[in-house]
Parts: C-alpha cells; structure tokens; sequence
C-alpha cells in the first residue's frame, strides 16, 4: 500500500478514535455544573480582592450555591452587586453597607521628622524592622506604600509622606489594611443613618505620653482628654493616651473636632 | 534490574534533569514557578501526565508504528495521544476524583502542549528502554521537574528580594539565576555511577 496513504489513514483513525472516546467519555462522565455558578461569576465585579473571604471571584460564586454564604459579601461589587447576586440566587439582598480604608496618621512631612535615613529596600516592611521605623513617631504612617502596591484598585498613594485613601476608587476590600505593618489602616463602614454628617476618626495611633507624642510630631493625639469630656453620647474613650471614637455612638455632631488643641479628629468623609 | 531501574530513576532526578541539563520545559519553569504552591501544583501534574503518556506512548511505538515501518509518524502521533489523554484524564478526574482535580487546578490542561511530556516520550523511545524502564524513567523525569521547580522558586523568592541594576529587572535577572541553577547541577554529573557503579 502506498505509505502516504498509510501514515495519512493511520493519523486520521487515531485521531477519529481519540474523538469517539473523548466525546464518550464526556458523556459518560458528565458532571453536573450549577448554571448558577456562572451567572453570579458573570455578575461580579472579577477584580479577584479577596475581600469576601474566598479565594476569587469564582470562588465565591461557588461558595454562595454551594455552601449558603451571604450574598452581600461583594465589598468592591457593593449593594448593586448583592442585588444582582440575590436576583440569581432568589433571595433577600440584605444590607449591604458600603466601607472605606481610612489611614490614622495624620503626621504628613512638615508635621513630623525623620530619625534616620533609611537606605534599605524601600518597604513598609523592611524599614519597620529597623528601629521600628526612621520616623521620629512609630507608630505612624511609614510611607514606603506597602499599602499602595498591595491595593488592587490604585485607591490609596503615599502623599507627602502619609498614605492617602483616594475614596472615590477605594471599595473598603481591606488590603491595604492587611499589608500595613503599623497596623493604622481600618475599614469603617460608611455613615448609613444620617449620611450629611459623616463620623469623625482620630487620625493618629500614637500610644506614648502626650509630651512624648508632642515631641514626635505636632499633628499627634496627646490623650488630653478635651474630646471625651465635649463628647455629650459619651462616644469618645482615651485609652493610653489616645483617643478613639466609638462609630456606633457618634451622631456626628463635631463637637469634639472644634475642641481638640491637635486638630486630630478628622472627618474622612468630607476630605475627599 | 532493580539496581538498573535505580540507576535511571536517579539519573534523571539529578544528572538528566530535564529543565536544567536538557531545557526543555523551560516555559513552565520560568513562568509558573513563582509560587512555591503553584510550582508544586504543576509539577504533580507533569508527573502524573508524564507517566500516563508513557504508559500510552511505547506501546503505540512499539507495536504499531514501528512493525509498520511509520516510526517518522512519532511525533505528530505521541502529540495527539497527548492531547486526547490529558483530556481524558481531566474529565475522568473531575468525576471520579475531584479533590485530585481541584489542586491540580488549571495546570492540567496547561500542561498538554507541555514538552518535556513530549521529550519524555521521544527520548524513552530513542533511548530503547523496555516498558518498565520507560515507566520509571517517566516518574523520574516528573520528579526531577519538581525538584527543580522548587528549587527555583526559592531561588526567585531571593532573587525579588534583591536590588537588580535598572536594566536586569525582571526576566533577565531570572534567566540569570536559571542558569546558575542549571550550572550548580552540572555538580552532579557522575555521581549516580558512583554510588551504584
């Protein structure tokens, strides 16, 4: 037999028999796909941020069909998302209420000092290890942006020496939080009840004494007190020698903002 | 026997390593091994399709395309075969073993088109191993994968840790540390003859 036409019918059989098992095999060992699955896929957001607590996306389609997880664990996605989410599922949305990172510190360069001069590699990380940081405050914001690189929306960037959240893209993910070594970035959930008068947050984590803070930086909270006593709902605790105020009590009525002699207690909300 | 088998089995973890004495697989290596938990995720994978491949590929050769004087047919022959067994293979896993196919994940099908699969098979049937042989022979090719694949991704980890000058950034910097761990391999040369020889 002419062997072109062999090799050509030998190939072609092979080929023809993988085909005729492959299809059989597909049959044979069909696995039931919820469609489900796909369609909450299709609906979120795809940024992969890890914010619902699974690995990705489709993780977490699969986690909702699967396994019942809440379907207004979106954070990016938002109460959109949960809507659509719910629509495929056939259930209740839930609240979903929207956060946002917000970076303690208010210590940007002219406000604070430097101890050292830091010529390692440029991380948040590696400088901390080092004397728990070059800035003349430790507890501050180092401003090497781990957080800016670990952020997968570009939402947050060191300006002038403290990290910034930019609000608009930040979608309160969490990642920034998770990569700060000094442990200053916190997710707070957006004011839902009275949305015209958003919560303040002390901008600083600086534990010292005030003298100690004072001498570190000018924009520090010195635990003075002043806030705690102008607070009327009893908001507002000073825990060594920084104060923090409690979202939940606030009602946003700034009396604690004019107070403080520091100007620590921001409002985030108004400063985007 | 048992001693031959030992001899290749050793030989190909160490001396003829296929990433990093033959090069082949080289697209794997650099590009999935940047996680130690990925790397490791291709490498089972390899090792699995490597031995059904050949378990699939010697006797095709030996009993039908070399009686039939097609043995030139080899390579676009042991292709298909591969591709239509790692097909096989992924659907018989998603039902028969799923947690088996969730950790190998997407490196399943990634690995079809892989080379050293191919190489593996090719170089049994030019190397005349017998079918046991071809077998151990796979294993260990699919083993000394994973070695090297672990050990670059260590390698890389301190590599990203370093300071590169502007213009190494990045793949060349990477190729660089590759081929110093081929170099640091070329120290094993011999050494399987000398401990069974």
């Amino acid at each position: 037999m002419n062997p072109i036409l062999m090799a050509i019918i030998l190939v072609t059989a092979i080929g023809l028999i993988g085909a005729v098992i492959l299809v059989a095999a597909s049959i044979f060992m069909y696995v039931p796909v919820d469609e489900r699955v796909e369609q909450i896929t299709a609906v979120l957001p795809g940024a992969n941020c890890g914010a619902c607590g699974c690995a990705g996306c489709a993780d977490y389609a699969k986690n909702v069909v699967e396994n019942g997880a809440p379907v207004n664990k979106c954070v990016p996605g938002g109460a959109a998302v949960a809507a659509k989410v719910a629509a495929v599922m056939g259930v209740e949305a839930g609240a979903s209420v929207p956060q946002k990172a917000v970076v303690a510190c208010s210590g940007t360069c002219g406000k604070t000092s430097k101890k050292y001069e830091f010529e390692g590699i440029k991380t948040c990380q590696s400088v901390k290890g080092l004397y728990g940081g070059d800035g003349a405050c430790t507890f501050g914001c180092l401003g090497y942006g781990d957080c800016t690189r670990a952020c997968p929306f570009d939402a947050i960037h060191v300006v002038d020496g403290v990290a910034k959240v930019d609000r608009e893209k930040c979608v309160g993910c969490g990642a920034c939080a998770a990569a700060c070594p000094n442990h200053i970035i916190s997710i707070i959930p957006e004011p839902v009840k009275n949305p015209k008068r958003p919560r303040p947050v002390v901008l600083c984590q600086n534990k010292n004494k005030g003298a100690d803070t004072r001498k570190a930086c000018t924009a520090g909270c010195i635990g003075c007190m002043k806030c705690a006593k102008a607070c009327k709902l009893g908001a507002i605790t000073v825990e060594n020698f920084l104060a923090h105020i409690d979202q939940e009590k606030c009602v946003g009525c700034y009396l604690c903002v004019k107070e403080c002699p520091m100007q620590v207690i921001h409002i985030p909300a108004n400063e985007a | 026997m048992i001693k031959q088998l030992a001899v290749i089995f050793f030989t190909m973890i160490l001396v003829d390593n296929y990433v990093l004495s033959k090069f082949l697989g080289i697209c794997p290596f650099l590009g999935v091994s940047k996680k130690l938990d990925s790397a490791v995720g291709m490498s089972l994978a390899v090792v699995f399709v490597m031995v059904m491949a050949t378990a699939a590929t010697w006797p095709i050769q030996t009993f039908l395309l070399d009686p039939n004087g097609m043995g030139y047919l080899q390579t676009i022959v042991f292709i298909l075969i591969i591709a239509i067994l790692v097909q096989l293979l992924e659907n018989f896993l998603k039902k028969f073993i799923p947690a088996l196919y969730r950790s190998l994940g997407v490196y399943l099908p990634l690995i079809t088109t892989n080379c050293t699969i191919l190489g593996v098979t090719i170089l049994n049937i030019d190397n005349e191993y017998n079918f046991i042989e071809s077998i151990v022979c796979a294993a260990g090719a699919g083993l000394g994968f994973l070695v090297a694949m672990v050990l670059f991704s260590g390698v890389r980890r301190r590599v990203e840790q370093a300071r590169p000058p502007e213009c190494f950034k990045g793949l060349p910097i990477t190729l660089v540390a590759a081929a110093m761990t081929s170099l640091s391999f070329m120290g094993f040369g011999g050494i399987v003859d000398a401990i069974f020889g």
